[in-house]
């Protein structure tokens, strides 16, 4: 791959997806779009860009922008985040929505569906604690091809053993054969839809919780500092947006303030919120 | 530091475990099957044990009931390690008192988590 080509794809990334792509995940793009190339029977990557840069095909412009997406994810990945929804958001926002019962999540990243069917299952677990609310759990992703997994919710044995407490696995899931597919009513309590961050989601209405771990670290400053701007938008004043633990706003933005209490855990700033309150009404 | 027994009748499975329950800072001792892990339990009750289901002399699932019933044996964590990947066997695992089930093949990163989930590594460790 020449420069000039590297470039191409550089900013063809960053302009339909945001994704920064820099000189040191070079050695990322052979492996990655050679599944893009075999699929559409491109016989070189110097030809995949070309094609890129034609604008001939939106396929093979998405399966490229898919194929350099990251999609690792596992249930309750790294505990911590889980724990704070159980432990501390849940209870909380069970208080500070008693009156409306209702409660709104949005996964912003959700891959193949773990994180959003984690935080299902926790739901679900807490229900005796909830009768009569409504809970809608809106999961994101830039992927159609991981979103239409993640609405299968059917997962291999690899998949379902990586951070899945086993009692969870026998109370919420199905065995297929060598698959585990995960029940139907826990399925119905998400909606996946496609979203590419870097475009408009107020559509998505606001949102009291918002997971949105690991993906703004393949932004450069610029698009991060857009997309939480528009994060904070989507939240009431006393909403609450859970980073990745690497994750950090420093310097990025003032919309949000990280809560010092809790590793990951952001509330929007006092000089924002109220302004910007989205209305409850008209969504979905 | 934490003390993992491994009992498995195979010893390339127990030497894979070994690497890997090593390479999560615990001490390790092997056992190749249910009665020899308890005269090891009798000896010192571990911390955690992973434990396969079908060997000789006695099984996994004959070594969890005798192990909870014995003074201290409700103790440790007990990861069942086995290749019986049934929802059947993961559901008499449960009630005979397994804290977790791992379904072979399996990696370091199932290991980890399994561990991870049960309080015996710090929720810090990046997996």
């Amino acid at each position: 791959m020449t420069e000039l080509e590297f470039e191409t794809l550089r900013v063809f990334l960053k302009a339909r997806s945001g994704l920064a792509l820099s000189p040191d995940k070079r050695y990322l793009v052979e492996s990655r779009l050679a599944s893009v190339c075999t699929r559409f029977k491109i016989e070189s990557l110097s030809r995949l860009i070309w094609e890129i840069k034609s604008g001939r095909s939106q396929a093979v412009e998405n399966a490229t922008i898919e194929a350099m997406t990251t999609n690792e994810t596992f249930f309750f990945r790294d505990k911590a985040p889980f724990d704070l929804f159980q432990d501390v958001l849940l209870p909380r926002f069970i208080k500070e929505r008693a009156a409306s019962r209702r409660l709104r999540i949005w996964c912003a990243a959700a891959s193949t569906g773990q994180e959003p069917y984690s935080l299902a299952m926790l739901l679900k677990e807490a229900s005796a604690r909830m009768p009569g609310w409504q809970i809608d759990i809106v999961a994101t992703d830039i992927s159609n091809e991981v979103l239409e997994k993640a609405r299968a919710g059917i997962y291999n044995q690899f998949e379902v053993q990586r951070g899945l407490p086993i009692r969870l696995l026998v109370k919420y899931f199905t065995q297929k054969g060598d698959q585990w597919q995960i029940a139907s009513d826990i399925r119905s309590m998400v909606d996946f839809r496609y979203l590419n961050l870097i475009e408009d989601f107020g559509r998505l209405g606001p949102f009291d919780i918002v997971y949105c771990r690991n993906v703004l670290i393949y932004f450069d400053t610029q698009t991060k500092a857009d997309v939480l701007r528009r994060i904070a938008q989507q939240m009431p004043p006393d909403g609450a947006l859970v980073l990745g633990a690497s994750e950090t706003i420093l310097g990025i933005t003032d919309a949000l303030t990280l809560d010092p209490s809790y590793r990951g855990l952001y509330g929007k700033s006092a000089s924002v919120s109220g302004a910007s309150r989205p209305a409850l009404v008209g969504i979905r | 530091m934490m003390y993992c027994l491994i009992v498995d009748d195979s010893r390339t499975i127990r030497k894979v475990s070994r690497e890997i329950v090593e390479s999560l800072s615990f001490e390790v001792e092997e056992a190749e099957n249910g009665e020899a892990g308890l005269s090891r339990c009798r000896a010192r009750m571990p911390d955690v044990v992973l434990l396969d289901w079908n060997m000789p002399v006695m099984d996994g699932y004959s070594f969890l009931k005798e192990l909870r019933r014995s003074p201290g044996g409700g103790m440790p964590k007990v990861v069942f390690c086995t290749t019986e990947n049934d929802l059947d066997h993961i559901t008499r695992a449960l009630e005979a008192g397994a804290d977790e089930y791992v379904m072979k093949p399996f990696d370091k990163a199932i290991l980890a988590a399994k561990f991870q989930e049960l309080g015996l590594l710090s929720e810090s460790l990046s997996l």
